[in-house]
């Protein structure tokens, strides 16, 4: 091996840090809670032909892949000979993006001398795209907002303003959206001016060596990876409580020499509801679930999410077309992680953790006044929650953490600047783990209420309160979760609702799943729970085991 | 020699430095090892031996300053004293939950940090206020006396409170310190209304806690440090440098030791803002690398800078959200796992990879031939050249190139079918881009860029590798300044006496609430005062910032006020300022979007006079050099012949050409083909790539 290639991981590493760049440009800059708390982006460098080179580490898996087919569709609807330089691209569609309309894909071509050499692209999620707004309440995709196909945003380093004006027009808090756009045109730019002074240090006219170095070493480590499981079929099976009936999740992975596909056939049909999910958003989590099991350390590019195939029949949950509704398609998506680890778990017994709480406990409310008035504008409310996690085969599974989501939660003393609500409780949930040699993550316990002559309306979305999360090797079930209010009456987990303005909703979040037989569990770590009240009854008042 | 000395003490994880600032305004200096089991005796030994070989009297010392990581390190380690936290009911959990983010997306065996304090010894108590600071429950004393009782009995020696919104209503967390020394008088209570007035919760909570759990232990500590030196006749105070770059008096440092976690590298930031008045260099990179980490900050117009929180005893390599946040003012850096001691591997891409594991001074690199085998970045410098056994400063450790080459072969060379040079440079070319895309991140995360920006190195590894960041960043100067080894210890001296206090007061520019403002700048200044006021009754400058954002976003700017009282034009002022500052950081404004104010702070420092201007020294003879030997020039791509000169014999105004090596005890200077040094008036080397004019770089 030579100095040559020395040169080319340092190149390497160069873009890797290049769109890290532009990752975090974006999120400094983003107005949208969901980039800001969550990393609901996705930023990356891309060779002529549209494959992916690099990714940025700061993002979300629902990204994953994403936006890595997303460049493709861009040179293939712009047309190679329409591409030129100073021009910047952008599309939400649901199927040549990222999944719902509220992502917002930009791409940025980089000449050099002329000649086209590859392009930057990133994502986010931005506050609004008009239509109904965020939630699964749209029967078709044309209700869930505005659709702008793939177009130019900058042609030649002119600003498409009708394209501006349509989308002012179309959304609430336009100046948000738009200068969201703009922030991810910057972020481009960015990127490609440091990418043209690496060129330029490194004496290169093109992306292309690099390119295939890059990839053939990715390919070959990625192979190796994969070899860990033996070629076949492995299936799972895992029903969650969907919006207005159960869904059953099904896949079976075929495993061969050059990779892994999963198919999704027999899963439940789809939903009349915005729960539906585009195949490219489950073939995301999908191919994030293989990479965490298998080569957790390689990055992702073209060649290592190559190997990852899906298909699905048309009329599943997982295979939504146009124009089904999709806006909330991360609820049933975040679940197929879980779904294709427990197909693959018999393969890598010592790898696979129990399920999880899976999908998020979004606390998203309108807050509104009781009496209308012009003191009392509504004001709307959006905070991530997390339940438990599953065991691991050596660890306890983690207690209120988010998994395969990359969120993180807001202060409660920043939410309650925000609006008018009290935040009475947020803690841990005792006795919610389910147990095992290694226990789950324990959920948690959550009481709000409005304040200040306001009620809350209330968008719920909650699962694993009928399907709870399974253990796995011979661990129990983590709790399911509960909704209710303050004075014990049922709060429906799904749909719109109020809380009345006297009463506070408590949340019960579900815990994960326990691994191995619990009474191989080390007394010293049992002890421990114990001491720390982590399996104190659900209503004992905590100072009670203080 | 007579007359008045001053004393800078760095005591670090491996070494005590200890620095002394004569009367004539030189400075001399010593290196022991730390005393881990009572740190104080290093100090104390390292002051002794530098009185004795320069025959300084105690009595004419008149200040000592010092700087240590011992509160880092007692969170790092854990050592601290039992400890209670005391919160607000349906709160308990907060400091374990923490973001219920993972830092790590793709490892399924993640370990998040554990709370410092644990679930049992968490307690709460039925009390609650509003954002807006107005009680929505009231303080339950019932409660309040079973937690007491629950706290003598469980023998705790410190106890946190931290209650929600305690920033703007800290009346409960005071009722309950009240009730907590009637019964106990002498444990010792954090308040975190007191140590970091700033809005969320986690962040607040942890820093009291943490305040708490190292408060005993550093306040006995300091203590005992100052019996010591007046027991050996030292008469003058002791002040110590805190985590934002300010003197502190031991009095406030005892009662808020968490605000010295980050000290030293605090002094090493101070040390190259004074470099960069003394050249009038208004933006600068300060480098600073030793055996285990690089630490980069960036300080435009002399002036290091700052933050308000930050991550201590980071579990990963790391890695952001691996650690602990801290929200108190700090000098702002990034530190990666880049160091002399740093060990290379190859990872399953058939990738050079470096750290974060680090050899450390035990068993140390390959080459120090004291049980390592694994080849470090310090190996890799000795097998391009750059350090080499006859020069190596070190007088205790003999280097050896075939043990070196031996780790680089087995480790790297081996593996990727590579011969012991390709496998070096890979080494050192892989160690200096990750600290050149560090350096570009961090540069990016506040809204710089770096071009025209001087580089000062400092640091025991720093000099070795500077020449190549340089040119990586392409930057067109370098500094590295003379004692570049103790740089922190010098820093302690170049500090003003300063305190800055932070406090969050949520307000729209809109419904500028201008009367809560003004009461909470005029306490802030009358905090930081009195704390200041401690330690000097020097005039003081008084700097006032405010955090700010639009309505939507999460991370705000700092914007500087002007200092006068707010009426309601001058909220309209400060829409002008936050929109001009906004579009310096991102390059757009965005109209027609509210403004927010989150957090205000006020500085007051002491006014130091302006450290004399070094008038730049052209070149005017070139050395030839004593020796030359094969070094490795990574520009050339090959072997070339450097010339080796020793720092001590240079004067000013000499000029080294590279290829060269200027040695000296601390470190080791690499210059490459094209690169030129002028010895300066205080003999920092002033380095600047051979195709440019050294004369033409002006302030």
């Amino acid at each position: 091996m030579s100095q040559q290639e020395v040169h080319m991981q340092i190149m390497w590493n160069r873009l890797i840090s290049i769109v890290e760049e532009q990752a975090l440009t974006l999120v400094r800059t983003a107005f949208s809670t969901s980039v800001r708390e969550a990393g609901d982006l996705s930023a990356g460098v891309f060779d002529r032909s549209g494959r992916m080179i690099a990714q940025a580490v700061t993002g979300t898996p629902g990204h994953v892949n994403t936006m890595a087919a997303a460049v493709g569709h861009f040179i293939t609807d712009i047309g190679t000979e329409r591409i030129c330089p100073g021009d910047v691209y952008l599309t939400n569609d649901p199927w040549k993006g990222t999944g719902h309309l509220h992502d917002i894909t930009v791409t940025t071509p980089v000449f050099v001398n002329e000649k086209l050499i590859g392009f930057f692209a990133n994502t986010a999620h931005v506050v609004d795209v008009g239509g109904r707004g965020y939630g699964p309440d749209a029967r078709e995709v044309y209700e869930e907002g505005l659709r702008i196909p793939i177009m130019k945003w900058i042609d030649r380093g002119e600003l498409n303003h009708d394209l501006v004006n349509i989308i002012r027009n179309n959304v609430r808090e336009d100046d948000q959206v738009v200068g969201d756009i703009h922030g991810l045109a910057a972020s481009n730019e960015t990127g490609r001016r440091r990418l043209l002074d690496m060129l330029n240090e490194f004496a290169l006219d093109d992306l292309d060596n690099l390119a295939r170095f890059i990839f053939d070493r990715t390919r070959t480590a990625t192979m190796t990876a994969l070899a860990a499981v033996a070629p076949g079929t492995y299936a799972n099976t895992m029903a969650v409580d969907g919006y207005d009936e159960t869904v059953e999740l099904v896949v079976e992975l075929s495993v061969t020499d050059g990779g892994i596909h999963a198919d999704f056939t027999g899963t439940s049909p789809l939903s009349a509801f915005g729960i539906n999910v585009p195949i490219t958003y489950a073939q995301a989590y999908f191919t994030y679930a293989m990479l965490v099991a298998l080569a957790p350390e390689l990055p992702n590019n073209f060649a290592s999410l190559e190997p990852f195939t899906v298909s699905a029949p048309s009329g599943v949950i997982l295979n939504a077309q146009h124009p089904d509704p999709v806006s909330v398609r991360h609820v049933i998506g975040h679940f197929v992680t879980d779904l294709c680890l427990g197909a693959i778990a018999p393969a890598l017994p010592d790898t696979i953790p129990a399920e999880g709480s899976g999908a998020l406990w979004n606390f998203q409310a309108s807050a509104r006044a009781v009496t209308p008035s012009p003191d009392r504008p509504p004001v709307e409310l959006l905070m991530f929650n997390s339940g438990g996690a599953g065991a691991r085969p050596t660890l306890d599974g983690l207690t209120a953490t988010a998994f395969p989501s990359g969120v993180m939660t807001m202060s409660a003393e920043a939410t309650e600047q925000v609006g008018p609500i009290i935040i009475w409780r947020k803690e841990i949930r005792p006795a919610s783990a389910g147990d095992g040699e290694f226990r789950g993550g324990l959920g948690q316990i959550i009481e709000i209420g409005a304040t200040d002559g306001y009620h809350l309306e209330f968008s719920a979305m909650f699962d694993r309160v009928d399907n709870p999360a399974r253990g796995r090797n011979g661990g129990g079930d983590g709790a399911p979760g509960k909704v209710y209010l303050d004075d014990g009456t049922p709060f429906p987990t799904k749909g719109k609702k109020t809380v009345p303005a006297e009463r506070r909703l408590v949340l019960e979040l579900p815990g994960g799943g326990g691994f191995g037989n619990p009474q191989n569990r080390d007394p010293l770590a049992h002890a421990n729970d114990v001491a720390q009240g982590y399996l104190a009854q659900p209503h004992e008042n905590p100072e009670a085991t203080a | 020699m007579a007359g008045p000395v001053r004393i800078g003490a760095d005591v670090g994880g491996t070494f005590t430095d200890v620095v002394a600032e004569l009367a004539d305004g030189s400075f001399v200096s010593t290196k022991v090892l730390t005393t881990h089991q009572g740190p104080e005796q290093g100090i104390l030994a390292g002051i002794e031996a530098l009185a004795a070989e320069h025959t300084i009297a105690m009595a004419d010392v008149e200040q000592i300053i010092h700087g240590t990581t011992l509160a880092t390190n007692a969170l790092i380690e854990r050592r601290g004293a039992p400890t209670a936290f005391v919160t607000t009911k349906g709160f308990r959990d907060v400091i374990e939950t923490r973001t219920e983010g993972r830092f790590e997306q793709y490892d399924l065996n993640i370990v998040l940090p554990t709370p410092l304090i644990e679930r049992k010894d968490r307690f709460v108590i039925p009390e609650r206020m509003n954002a807006r600071g107005e009680v929505l429950i009231e303080f339950d004393q019932v409660a309040a006396h079973a937690v007491i009782e629950s706290i003598a009995a469980g023998g705790y020696q410190a106890v946190a409170v931290g209650f929600l919104h305690s920033y703007r209503n800290a009346s409960h967390e005071r009722r309950f310190r009240e009730l907590l020394l009637d019964t106990l008088p002498d444990v010792a209570v954090s308040m975190s209304a007191e140590v970091s007035p700033q809005m969320r919760e986690f962040e607040r909570f942890n820093t009291v806690c943490a305040n708490a759990y190292v408060q005993p232990l550093m306040a006995s500590y300091l203590k005992r440090l100052e019996a010591e030196l007046q027991r050996r006749g030292a008469t003058c105070p002791l002040y110590l440098i805190h985590s934002g770059g300010g003197l502190v008096s031991v009095d406030t440092a005892a009662a808020f030791p968490v605000r010295l976690v980050e000290s030293g590298p605090a002094g090493g930031a101070i040390f190259a803002a004074d470099l960069a008045a003394r050249y009038g260099r208004d933006r600068v990179l300060s480098y600073d690398m030793g055996g285990t980490t690089a630490k980069i900050a960036i300080i435009e117009d002399h002036t290091p800078q700052t933050a308000k929180t930050f991550e201590v005893a980071r579990t990963t390599r790391f890695k952001k959200g691996s650690g602990m946040p801290i929200s108190i003012p700090v000098i702002e850096m990034i530190e990666i796992g880049a160091g002399g001691g740093s060990i290379a591997s190859v990872d399953s891409l058939g990738q050079i990879r470096i750290g974060p594991h680090s050899a450390g001074s035990e068993p140390g690199p390959a080459a120090y031939d004291r049980g390592g085998s694994a080849p470090t970045v310090t190996d890799a410098n000795v097998k391009l050249g750059r350090l080499h056994p006859d020069t190596f400063g070190a007088t205790d450790i003999s280097l050896s190139p075939e043990l070196a080459a031996d780790a680089i072969r087995a480790a790297i060379g081996q593996p990727l079918d590579m011969d012991d040079l390709t496998a070096a440079v890979g080494i050192a070319e892989v160690v200096d881009e990750n600290m050149t895309n560090a350096a570009r991140v961090h540069a990016v995360e506040n809204g710089k860029n770096l071009s025209g920006f001087s580089m000062i190195a400092f640091g025991g590894g720093a000099p070795l590798h500077a020449t190549r960041l340089m040119d990586k960043l392409g930057l067109e100067e370098l500094l590295v300044p003379p004692l570049a080894g103790v740089g922190s210890a010098i820093g302690f001296l170049r500090a003003p006496f300063a305190y800055e206090a932070v406090r969050s007061l949520y307000t729209r520019i809109d419904d500028f609430d201008f009367d809560a403002v003004n009461t909470v700048l005029a306490e802030l200044t009358n905090d930081a005062e009195t704390f200041v006021r401690q330690g000097t009754d020097q005039d003081v400058v008084v700097e006032q910032h405010v955090s700010m954002r639009y309505k939507g976003q999460g991370w705000e700017i700092p914007v500087r006020l002007d200092g006068g009282r707010f009426d309601e034009f001058a909220a309209e002022s400060l829409e002008g300022t936050f929109t001009k500052a906004y579009e310096t950081f991102f390059g757009r404004a965005i109209n027609d979007q509210p403004i927010e104010a989150v957090s205000w702070s006020v500085r007051v420092a002491s006014v130091l006079a302006a450290p004399p201007r070094i008038e730049m020294a052209s070149g005017q003879r070139t050395i030839k050099a004593t020796s030359t030997r094969e070094m490795y020039d990574p520009v050339a791509g090959r072997l070339v012949q450097a010339g080796v000169t020793t720092r001590n014999a240079l004067n000013v105004g000499d000029i080294v050409a590279g290829p060269a090596i200027i040695t000296e005890a601390q470190t080791t200077t690499v210059l490459g083909s094209h690169h030129v040094a002028v010895v300066q008036s205080d003999h920092a080397l002033r380095i600047s790539r051979s195709n440019q004019s050294n004369q033409d770089v002006t302030a």
